[in-house]
């Protein structure tokens, strides 16, 4: 229980340790937790960076959207405008064409019917000489004769 | 005065005698001041070897990756230990952390020594032909002195290293009245409030120690087996508390010593 040698003894086992701790100890772990923190901080901010600029990206997605769309229907618009338009041209030519179409098949039934007419003036010309022959051949009545042609002439005239 | 009873006596005796080594020109010249304790000096340095040894391992190992679960237990530690020192020292001396760290983690096994049943290695040491051995080194005022004395050390040459001689003699001559007239009062006391710091850090834990050592002793005397058991577990239990929390005040008080040895007041 007394105190002796002992004492000096443990002053230097004691200094021993201490020195041995703080060259060869502490140092060392004190780094790696250093080293652990500053790692830790950088990931924190890396992941604020990351944060923020997934923020900034969706903003910009969802922008990018919105002039999509409204492009998108600008297109739609104008494809439908187009299309009336080409619409409208179609019916015009179209019309254009029946109009055009009917005008030939009236001037064809002009034709036609004049065409019928100077036949049928010739085929009413033969009858008229042959009916004249005939009543020729019977009577030589000149004032019936001319009434005759006359009457016939006037029903050609009128049937026109 | 039975025979049981003198068997008791010389039960504890035993417990509480040092291993005593000398050499006979040390013995010559010492006299009884010339002998070395051989328990103290052999448990204290296996332990602090130990400490040392796993450190080192752990500090060679430690990574700033993902930790492996002894190096979380060791960081843990450090940090605990530099969380006190942060927030009680606030000069910037790498010597204190460190110092901290062995006093608390070697206290802390040599206390620990309390907990091994008393009988155990004085019995098989004796089997051995070692007469005598106290497994707690904290139990030995010569272990506790020492460390609080080289605490003390520390605390006088940071004064004068911080401060100047001057500056600390005048320190030591203004406190606690700031009159220099009243110095043949202040040295005294100052003095006396200087030397209590190592006196009262050896003879707390020595004390705290030696009464929970004694306490174990006395128990293992009992007769009857279950006492043993009855008595010996809670006062294990209560022990655990106490040896952790003599580690954490003398780690506490050294820490909160050399940061006065620091600032000027």
């Amino acid at each position: 229980m007394d105190l002796n040698l002992t004492l000096f003894g443990q002053i230097i086992t004691f200094a021993l340790f201490v020195w041995f701790t703080k060259h060869f100890v502490w140092p060392l772990i004190i780094k790696a937790l250093n080293d652990r923190e500053a790692k830790i901080a950088d990931g924190l901010a890396a992941a604020e960076r990351g944060h923020h600029e997934l923020g900034l990206s969706q903003d910009r997605a969802t922008e990018l959207l919105r002039e999509a769309k409204t492009k998108a229907m600008d297109v739609v618009d104008q494809a439908h405008k187009q299309a009336t338009h080409i619409l409208e041209e179609a019916r015009l030519e179209a019309r254009g064409l029946c109009e055009r179409m009917l005008k030939v098949a009236e001037e064809d039934i002009v034709q036609a019917k004049n065409a019928a007419k100077i036949s049928l003036q010739q085929d009413l010309g033969h009858m008229v000489v042959r009916g004249a022959e005939s009543i020729l051949k019977q009577t030589m009545d000149a004032k019936v004769n001319d009434r005759m042609i006359a009457d016939m002439i006037a029903e050609v005239s009128f049937s026109e | 005065m039975s025979s049981e009873a003198q068997d008791s006596t010389q039960y504890v005796h035993h417990h509480l005698t040092n291993m005593p080594w000398s050499h006979p020109f040390l013995q010559q010249k010492l006299g009884a001041f010339g002998v070395l304790n051989l328990d103290t000096l052999v448990v204290s340095f296996i332990l602090g070897s130990l400490f040392s040894i796993f450190f080192y391992v752990m500090a060679r190992r430690a990574t700033s990756g993902v930790p492996s679960k002894l190096q979380s237990v060791v960081e843990i530690l450090f940090e605990f230990v530099q969380k006190q020192v942060k927030d009680t020292f606030h000069g910037s001396n790498p010597l204190i952390a460190p110092l901290a760290l062995t006093i608390f983690v070697w206290i802390f096994l040599m206390n620990l020594m309390d907990l091994i049943p008393v009988d155990l290695f004085p019995t098989v040491l004796h089997s051995v032909g070692v007469p005598y051995w106290r497994m707690v080194p904290t139990t030995d005022l010569n272990l506790t002195f020492a460390m609080s004395l080289s605490v003390f050390g520390l605390i006088l040459y940071y004064n004068v290293k911080e401060k100047g001689f001057l500056g600390f003699a005048k320190e030591l001559i203004l406190h606690p009245f700031p009159s220099v007239w009243l110095a043949p009062i202040n040295l005294p006391l100052s003095i006396v409030h200087e030397l209590a710091k190592p006196v009262s850090l050896a003879l707390r834990l020595f004390g705290n120690l030696f009464a929970g050592e004694v306490i174990f002793v006395l128990i293992a005397l009992f007769p009857i087996w279950w006492l043993q058991w009855i008595l010996g577990l809670p006062w294990a239990i209560f022990h655990i508390l106490i040896i952790l929390i003599q580690s954490f005040i003398f780690m506490t008080l050294t820490v909160v010593y050399l940061s006065l040895a620091h600032e000027a007041h």
